[in-house]
């Protein structure tokens, strides 16, 4: 009955995950409601009819969960070197990251520092998607282990927000070692029994998900995040059939047992504290 | 049956040469000593003159030769009393992973590697080399086994990546190899880890957190496939020669940027060439290494394993 299928035409929605919307009003990506775009920004970027979790990036999230006024960012020039000479069609590796930081105002894909959620004195790395994808390279590592002996040193537990594509692999192997090294430096705060929360949110993916943001003391997740190993479209290309719907979302992680709970953004902030508190 | 990589030109229709020359010495009595020494010399000159000038692309193909000695041929040309053990106790027993208990010379060691098969067969039992979780649960479970008896571990890394299905998200793939990533660099024993093929991203690291890191000349170690870099940047996996040549995956360039601690030379034209020699070559490398490691006390190997993890890494510190 080939003839009675209507074609698909119009236009497609701009994937708002990724990209801040302009003017008045927005299409929900997921239930495709018009929100006005203000009670959105109102809502912390969640659907106000669906309730779909929108990305945040480093500022907002830290804005969302530091008491005013209280963060205090460390090593915030530490930025990417060009270890391998890469290239990728002429443009060299290290143009585009000076290009992609005058864009976001970020020297890479993390930001760490010191600040207050409810008045508890907390450790907190944000990672930002919109630089490279939150892609690892040796700033973030090198980042993350920072705020990990700084934890230890003052002696305050250390929350991180991930949120990447994986490892950058424009630096290689590199980028690959930034998994041992974030693990590594974990046994340290482990042995000093300070507390550490991993909080994940969509997209976290490939090498991030495979080392640091997996191994939290309690580990927590967003609504409707992409949370995976391999990215859904490997997977598919493996096995050569469709994912199966939610896949790889933090409510299938939470079935399968591997995220302690999920969280909705409006709460994240009171229940870490409710967290911190305890273990503190 | 011989394989022949593109870029090895009449190497191949050389060896077929010498062997139909001998064949023939040993049905009559004419003898072909002399052109079989040269034909034997003028192939060597000609493999030399390849393998010391081979691109990345070519250094992928060699570490992926069918005929590439396996984990299990290592375990059968370096190790005595090889003991296998399965299983994670929890979910299963995953066939890419092989690990055991056996001895180096005098020394009694853990083992514990990527097996690939040699036919499909074969290889559809060990899964193409590729682990799921349980596969890296195993792995963690026998080398804290080691800790408890206090004997050294050597791990062999040979796989394409972790495996990418549906079960292997389920059963949590990154959380397995996290967990490995930690575990093993606090494990109180000593640690060797060998590159014998590919070493492909974080399945391959899982298996590569240690006190040495080691890769044979012609494997290759890298965060990403060069296919799948290509078809990530370029969306043509045709273009993996690129790829290859700008991730600087071969072991000459890891080692010039740190990130592992030595090359093992492979016989000439590769290891597939000669795996006795070069069984024996990884053996003699291996006894040299652990004897060095077991001169060092406990907390001293932990302090410089930690060291060496937290000293990689580039980046402009202002």
């Amino acid at each position: 009955m080939a003839w009675f299928n209507k074609p698909k035409y119009g236009l497609k929605a701009p994937d708002h995950r990724t990209e801040k919307p302009k003017g008045l009003w927005t299409r929900c990506f997921n239930c495709k409601e018009i929100i006005y775009n203000r009670e959105w920004e109102e809502n912390l970027r969640v659907c106000p009819r669906c309730g779909y979790h929108y990305r945040l990036n480093s500022k907002e999230r830290i804005q969302l969960l530091i008491d005013q006024g209280s963060f205090q960012e460390h090593d915030k020039n530490l930025s990417s070197v060009d270890p391998l000479g890469f290239e990728n069609l002429g443009q060299k590796y290290q143009d585009k990251l000076i290009q992609t930081q005058k864009k976001t105002g970020l020297k890479d894909a993390i930001v760490t520092g010191t600040g207050l959620i409810h008045g508890i004195k907390t450790e907190l790395c944000v990672m930002d998607f919109s630089f490279f994808g939150g892609s690892m390279g040796s700033v973030i590592g090198e980042k993350i282990v920072r705020a990990i002996q700084n934890s230890i040193k003052q002696r305050i537990p250390l929350i991180i927000v991930s949120c990447s594509g994986g490892a950058r692999m424009q630096e290689g192997v590199y980028s690959l070692m930034q998994m041992a090294k974030t693990c590594s430096a974990l046994t340290k705060l482990a042995d000093e029994k300070i507390l550490y929360i991993s909080v994940l949110t969509d997209p976290t993916t490939g090498g991030v998900t495979a080392s640091f943001a997996s191994i939290g003391d309690i580990t927590i997740a967003e609504p409707n995040a992409l949370i995976g190993f391999a990215g859904p479209r490997v997977i598919e290309q493996t096995i050569k059939q469709k994912l199966p719907n939610g896949f790889q979302s933090s409510e299938f992680l939470l079935e399968h047992g591997f995220i302690d709970f999920i969280v909705g953004r409006k709460e994240l902030k009171n229940q870490l504290a409710q967290l911190l508190h305890f273990f503190s | 049956m011989a394989v022949e990589l593109g870029f090895e030109g009449s190497v191949i229709e050389m060896d077929n040469q010498i062997k139909e020359l001998a064949a023939l010495e040993a049905e009559g009595d004419v003898s072909f000593q002399l052109e079989i020494q040269n034909l034997t010399e003028k192939r060597d000159n000609l493999l030399k003159e390849i393998y010391n000038n081979l691109t990345p692309w070519q250094i992928v193909q060699v570490a992926r030769h069918p005929k590439r000695p396996l984990f299990s041929d290592y375990i059968d040309g370096i190790f005595k009393g090889f003991i296998e053990l399965h299983g994670d106790r929890n979910f299963g027993d995953d066939q890419s992973i092989i690990a055991g208990i056996c001895t180096l010379e005098e020394e009694k060691v853990f083992i514990i590697g990527h097996q690939r098969g040699r036919d499909m067969k074969d290889n559809v039992k060990r899964n193409f080399g590729m682990p799921k979780p349980e596969g890296y649960r195993k792995a963690l479970r026998v080398m804290k086994l080691a800790e408890k008896f206090n004997k050294p571990i050597i791990t062999f890394i040979d796989t394409k990546g972790a495996y990418p299905g549906i079960e292997a998200e389920q059963r949590g793939q990154s959380e397995a190899i996290a967990r490995n990533l930690f575990e093993m660099s606090k494990l109180k024993v000593p640690i060797i880890c060998v590159v014998i093929g590919e070493g492909g991203s974080g399945g391959a690291l899982a298996l590569g957190v240690g006190d040495r890191l080691l890769m044979l000349s012609y494997s290759m170690f890298s965060v990403i496939s060069p296919e799948g870099c290509a078809t990530i940047l370029w969306k043509d996996a045709g273009r993996a020669p690129e790829a290859a040549n700008a991730l600087r995956i071969t072991a000459q360039d890891l080692l010039s940027f740190g990130l592992i601690d030595e090359s093992i030379e492979e016989p000439l034209g590769g290891a597939h060439r000669n795996p006795e020699l070069m069984t024996q070559t990884v053996k003699e490398i291996l006894i040299t290494q652990l004897k060095g490691l077991k001169r060092l006390s406990i907390k001293r190997l932990l302090d410089k394993r930690y060291e060496k993890f937290m000293g990689m890494g580039q980046m402009f510190k202002e």
